[in-house]
């Protein structure tokens, strides 16, 4: 903590003025923490981007990206660039962003780490009803977000109908059987298909950033370019949110802003399904990764910036660590991810001892 | 299922289950017996072509070898089914927990796992090799879940062993595909497996594993006994004269035998084990001496009734048995945890 009060000048001077020291003091140290983090977290992101397009098994310089986004024509080096590492590289950042959004946002209204739209369905949900969308009605294009949003506002729906005003454990058990439920969704339209394309089943089962068409990267990036600040608006009260519906309540902050915030965030995570498949525990990673890097406090942008490393950094070892495999994002995600979840659940906030870090 | 859901009224009594007299014994097995038969007729009748029951018997019939090849997964359906059933029944005793199932609580994942490794990375090839490697998962894959839920104050609460299940399976998922993506061929024979299918196994595949199942069963109904006295709490059974940790033992070997082998005949099958125990339990009462050999009954009555109607509610295509479990599975969770409430 930057914070530091130190006993002995407040009793020896005058009080008065020391104290207003000590509070704006207080005060400032968490927004210049916060500040600080978000620069580097910003940093980090960057350099994973820049990793993600320049190196792995193609080396490009960055006076030849610079040319190719200039739209000289290097042979082979272009269609590379341009087809396969750059939306690659975009697609997991905005990807990422939206998953970390959405997910602290879960899991900081819910008050409960394990509320997030990976673990309770709702990224399944999504992904269920793009992929029946696309396989079976034969749509393409916006439809098929419209069709996500329609998945994951479903899903969302039921499991808090079931979980009803209690949310916590109710909820997340229902979360995990809408969640198995999905899965089996998928699994059906999947053998109904004539052609087996495990890669897209991949992509529709555990999520995947490769061969993406420019047209879907675009249409998330604007979805985003809404989504986004309209977020961050109605994310103003989030600390009283916190607190929950009672405290929030007296406190000026009704039952609807939550809602709102809620319904904001499954329009985050439906649209970045649609675009990348439900990356698996990117949403429900980020949130605590965050948390624990700001001193215990709720901060969504940290919480964007960490998703987006996290897919980013995800990708680049799925595609280039695993000798001659290139596995999907969500693959690598998943096998990472869950240990991580079953080591919060082993000494994390269901034992009772409420850790602030590990909350 | 429709057999057995009919008799529901007459033992609504607000003990919840019926405290059956030795009287009803011929009717619950006349009744058992009845849904077993007719469950394997419609198998064998129903289908993408409907068969003539006059079919079954006259082998001269032109439509006889669709009855000989329903007759393989009608048969695999009956023990893939019976296994879960009572897995899950013993898991819920065991654990004292109603929410115990071996998908939910990741054992199912633990063998596939296992088996995808066995596969992959020893080449293997017959399901005489597979079994072991099922076995090994699905133990470490149980023990793991229940250690790590274990962890704190208020031990292992059926809330946290299923989300520590439901982790681990997730997580195992990953491991699983991301061995199979190395090796392309594997990939194509587990496509359906993974999604938990009886159809076009083969009688071969069935009687390797048949006596893992036998001796899991005949551990099971054993232990009928053995879950009774735990049901009334660690330090009672104790008390009167069990050796827990022996009794544990018995039918965790038990549990790892049926859930393992019926995962490696047919693919991770959920909730199957969850739905069967509540209805038994529902109907007979809470003895484990009846709930126990009418879960097996129940539990491939419902692993065959699913299969029969996957082959004609979405046609042309056929929506595996593991789907279909999950299908009416789903419900059934989330009914029992809005019932369960607060006591989670």
């Amino acid at each position: 903590m930057t914070v530091t009060v130190d006993p002995g000048p407040v009793a020896t001077q005058t009080p008065t003025r020391d104290a207003v020291e000590v509070v704006r003091r207080a005060r400032r140290g968490p927004v210049r923490h916060r500040r600080r983090l978000v620069g580097g977290l910003a940093l980090v992101v960057a350099a994973a981007f820049a990793a993600r397009v320049l190196l792995g098994d193609y080396t490009v310089t960055i006076p030849d990206f610079l040319r190719i986004l200039g739209g000289e024509q290097i042979p082979g080096a272009t269609y590379i660039v341009m087809e396969s590492k750059l939306p690659r590289a975009v697609l997991a950042v905005l990807a990422g962003l939206a998953f970390g959004v959405g997910g602290a946002i879960f899991q900081t209204t819910l008050r409960n780490p394990l509320a997030s739209p990976d673990i309770v369905g709702v990224s399944l949900g999504a992904s269920a009803a793009a992929v029946s969308a696309i396989a079976l009605a034969g749509w393409t294009g916006w439809p098929v977000s419209a069709a996500a949003v329609a998945g994951a506002l479903g899903v969302a729906l039921v499991v808090r109908l079931v979980a009803g005003d209690h949310g916590g454990f109710r909820l997340v058990l229902a979360g995990i059987g809408m969640a198995a439920a999905m899965q089996s969704v998928i699994q059906y339209v999947f053998t109904r298909v004539d052609e087996y394309d495990v890669q897209l089943v991949l992509r529709w089962l555990t999520g995947s950033v490769n061969g993406v068409a420019w047209s879907s990267i675009g249409l998330f990036a604007t979805a985003l370019v809404v989504l986004l600040p309209a977020t961050a608006w109605a994310a103003r009260s989030l600390e009283v949110t916190e607190l929950g519906d009672d405290a929030a309540s007296g406190l000026g902050v009704g039952r609807g802003r939550t809602d709102l915030l809620m319904f904001l965030a499954v329009l985050l995570v439906a649209v970045a399904v649609a675009a990348a498949g439900p990356i698996a525990f990117v949403a429900f990673l980020s949130g605590p990764i965050a948390r624990a890097l700001n001193q215990g406090r709720t901060t969504l942008l940290a919480s964007g910036l960490v998703g987006a490393a996290i897919v980013l950094v995800g990708d680049y070892a799925g595609a280039y660590a695993f000798a001659d495999l290139n596995l999907p994002v969500g693959i690598v995600t998943g096998a990472f991810g869950a240990p991580f979840l079953l080591w919060l659940l082993a000494r994390g906030p269901l034992n009772g001892h409420r850790g602030r870090r590990a909350a | 299922m429709a057999v057995l859901a009919h008799t529901r009224p007459e033992t609504s009594n607000p003990l919840g289950g019926g405290p059956r007299s030795r009287s009803a014994l011929p009717v619950s097995v006349a009744i058992t017996i009845a849904a077993l038969a007719g469950a394997g007729v419609l198998s064998l009748v129903v289908g993408a072509t409907w068969v003539p029951l006059a079919a079954i018997w006259d082998s001269s019939h032109p439509l006889h070898p669709v009855v000989e090849a329903r007759l393989e997964r009608t048969v695999l359906g009956f023990a893939v089914g019976g296994a879960l059933g009572l897995a899950g029944a013993l898991m819920q005793g065991l654990t004292r927990n109603p929410l115990a199932d071996p998908g939910i609580l990741g054992v199912n994942a633990g063998a596939t796992f296992a088996m995808v490794v066995g596969m992959t990375s020893f080449g293997l090839t017959a399901m005489s090799q597979f079994l072991p490697m099922a076995f090994v998962g699905a133990a470490l894959a149980a023990l793991l879940v229940h250690a790590i839920a274990s962890f704190g104050r208020d031990g292992a609460t059926p809330m946290k062993l299923a989300i520590t299940g439901a982790a681990l399976s997730a997580g195992l998922a990953s491991w699983t595909t991301g061995l199979l993506l190395a090796d392309r061929k594997t990939m194509e024979t587990f496509r359906f497996w993974q999604v938990g299918t009886i159809g076009g196994r083969g009688f071969d595949v069935l009687l390797t594993g048949l006596p893992f199942l036998v001796v899991g069963a005949l551990l099971a109904l054993a232990g009928a006994r053995l879950l009774n006295t735990l049901a009334l709490g660690e330090d009672l059974a104790r008390g009167l004269g069990r050796r827990t940790t022996r009794d544990r033992l018995v039918i965790g070997l038990a549990i790892v035998l049926l859930a393992g082998t019926a995962t490696a005949l047919a693919g991770p099958i959920a909730f199957v084990g969850l739905v069967v125990p509540h209805v038994v339990r529902g109907l007979a009462g809470p003895d484990y001496a009846r709930v126990l050999p009418l879960s097996m009954a129940a539990g491939a009555v419902l692993v065959v009734v699913a299969d029969t109607v996957g082959r004609i509610v979405l046609p042309p295509s056929e929506v595996q048995v593991g789907i279909m479990a999950a299908v009416v599975g789903v419900p059934v969770f989330i009914a029992l945890i809005r019932r369960t409430g607060r006591a989670l």
